[in-house]
């Protein structure tokens, strides 16, 4: 990864915002692009190498301004969610180096969780907008939403259900394998518990899916 | 089974893995009945939920453990922040210093202006009396002296090595202490109320219980017809109001101080002793623990230096034990016979001392 940014420290980082901005119009960006398409094909490597590049500076963001190591964790893996939802939407352009990109979400995610704690809002140190990224976090709040009812809806189900639905969907095993795991004598028979299974998943999720829609 | 199959036929039509007859003939159905139409929709919305549910649960699964592997390969740290303090410190340096510097000056002045205006001429004044004080404090150590000497015509004239008290639980001259108060010493001398000396000679020790019986040698000593308090064998309750006396201070004036039983059992549970709360100093030690009936229920052994006001005292049965052991061991010819009644019941506190004192000795060591 090259950077034509001179390496400022986060609490200098805003004074310079605009300057930045305007270097980064045009950014260099080849190798984020490939970065970014790597990520969004759910490469483990491609993800680590931005953990590992962006995580302490945003960890240096929350820490100074009041946030925990648990926060730090929270906020960055959401705002590394929304770029992995943003780079699968294959709608994403990078108009912006993805550092200024994944800095500008976590200052607006950790914004919003102080101020749902209902702290004041005190005058961070870098924490100005850098990149308008309204749009972006409320595609992501949606999908969150729904995500949120999946698993909701999952955790009533309760077992041996949830986890027949989890080996079928998430882990993708085939009906053999789950039937002779799960003690059915074939996979028919596994097959239906799941159908049953399924239905009733339906009924809990567009239960809570009517009454967050309403 | 009609609505398991459907759901099957669904969901085989919405993956593909239908025939293309069946397909065909699935798709004339969903025209003909627009229920199972809405259905099918519905499903494969459903499906596309399942399906992104899916997609974030691992990939919030792999950030997980990228987290963990990083942290533990410290490719990330997780840096201790700057403390507000030390940003705030930063930020009011200066201020702070300018502050430190005005109170340091302010405080500088007022010292030196209180010096100059306080009157200096009292000082010597002070003095004088507190050497006035000093004579007269002299004068009457002299006098105190002289008084001593006379009652202490047969005071051994070193210095006690260790000090405690005991008390007599035979008329005849048997008093029973603590043991680590004669422990290791070459002779014992008790002295009572009145400050009369007696000498007397350890005839039994027991350290893990914490006694010692003594018996007085003197001949000068009158022995006491019937000893006002009993010594109690059956275990004391927890609660119970306690009193002690004994000689904490060097000179020979008797100490009363009371408190009550904490626990049944001593220091680390052991069951030779209570727990008692009271204030007790040093010379207390072999002190004689009464309960409100004037019985004696232990003898005060120690105190624990962890923890505050826990003392511990030896229980009475270990007197009673003791005593068999004299009698299997000696060939003594006098049988030492512990008081059994208590004559102070329903007595005053003060009267119940009156009566006690004169049975407990200090004892002092050589």
């Amino acid at each position: 990864m090259i950077f034509h940014l001179p390496d400022f420290t986060v609490g200098y980082f805003p004074v310079y915002s605009v300057l930045i901005i305007r270097i980064t119009v045009k950014p260099d960006s080849t190798e984020e692009i490939a970065l970014l398409q790597r990520l969004a094909k759910h490469d483990r490597q491609a993800t680590e190498t931005i953990y590992k590049l962006y995580y302490n500076m945003v960890q240096s963001l929350i820490l100074n301004n009041n946030g925990s190591f648990d926060d730090a964790r929270d906020i960055f893996q959401e705002a590394l969610i929304v770029l992995y939802e943003k780079a699968r939407s294959g709608t994403f352009t990078l108009n912006c180096q993805l550092k200024t990109y994944l800095y500008s979400v976590c200052r607006r995610l950790w914004l919003k969780k102080l101020q749902q704690q209902q702290h004041y809002l005190p005058e961070m140190n870098g924490m100005e907008d850098m990149v308008p990224v309204e749009e972006d976090l409320e595609a992501h709040q949606q999908r969150n939403a729904e995500f949120q009812m999946m698993e909701k809806a999952l955790l009533h189900l309760g077992e041996p259900c949830r986890s027949l639905i989890e080996a079928f969907y998430l882990q993708k095993r085939n009906m053999t394998e789950i039937a002779s795991h799960f003690g059915y004598t074939n996979a028919d028979n596994a097959k239906n518990q799941k159908y049953k299974c399924l239905m009733r998943l339906k009924k809990l999720f567009f239960a809570e899916y009517k009454n967050n829609n309403v | 089974m009609e609505e398991l199959k459907l759901l099957d036929a669904i969901e085989r039509y919405l993956n593909g893995e239908m025939q293309p007859d069946e397909k065909t003939q699935f798709e004339q159905r969903r025209k003909d009945d627009p229920e199972l139409d809405h259905r099918v929709v519905e499903h494969a919305m459903f499906l596309q939920q399942m399906d992104q549910y899916c997609e974030g649960k691992r990939f919030r699964n792999t950030l997980h453990d990228i987290h963990h592997e990083l942290l533990a390969t410290g490719a990330i740290k997780e840096v201790p922040r700057k403390a507000t303090i030390i940003n705030l410190w930063k930020k009011y340096k200066r201020v702070v210093a300018v502050a430190a510097s005005i109170a340091g000056i302010t405080a500088l002045s007022i010292s030196i202006i209180t010096y100059y205006f306080t009157p200096n001429g009292n000082i010597s004044e002070i003095q004088k009396l507190s050497q006035q004080f000093k004579q007269l404090e002299n004068s009457q150590r002299q006098t105190n002296r002289e008084l001593n000497n006379l009652k202490e015509s047969t005071k051994p004239a070193a210095q006690a090595k260790v000090g405690g008290t005991g008390f007599l639980v035979d008329g005849k001259g048997y008093l029973v202490t603590s043991a680590h108060v004669v422990t290791n010493a070459d002779s014992v001398y008790l002295q009572n109320v009145k400050g009369e000396y007696f000498k007397a000679g350890t005839i039994y020790i027991n350290h893990l219980s914490d006694i010692a019986v003594l018996k007085i040698t003197d001949d000068r000593f009158q022995p006491v017809k019937q000893l006002p308090y009993s010594i109690q064998k059956n275990p004391a309750a927890l609660g119970e109001e306690i009193f002690t006396l004994g000689f904490p201070r060097p000179s020979s004036e008797i100490v009363y101080n009371r408190g009550y039983l904490s626990a049944g059992t001593g220091y680390n549970g052991d069951t030779l002793a209570y727990q008692i709360a009271i204030s007790a100093n040093p010379g207390n030690s072999g002190g004689p623990i009464f309960n409100e009936d004037g019985d004696v229920i232990g003898i005060l052994s120690g105190k624990q230096i962890t923890a505050e006001g826990v003392f511990f005292s030896s229980r009475s049965k270990n007197i009673f034990t003791a005593l068999q052991e004299i009698r299997k061991d000696s060939t003594m010819e006098d049988r030492i016979k512990l008081p059994q009644t208590s004559s102070l019941k329903s007595l005053d506190r003060t009267q119940q001392i009156k009566k006690i004192e004169e049975c407990v000795f200090m004892v002092k060591s050589y």
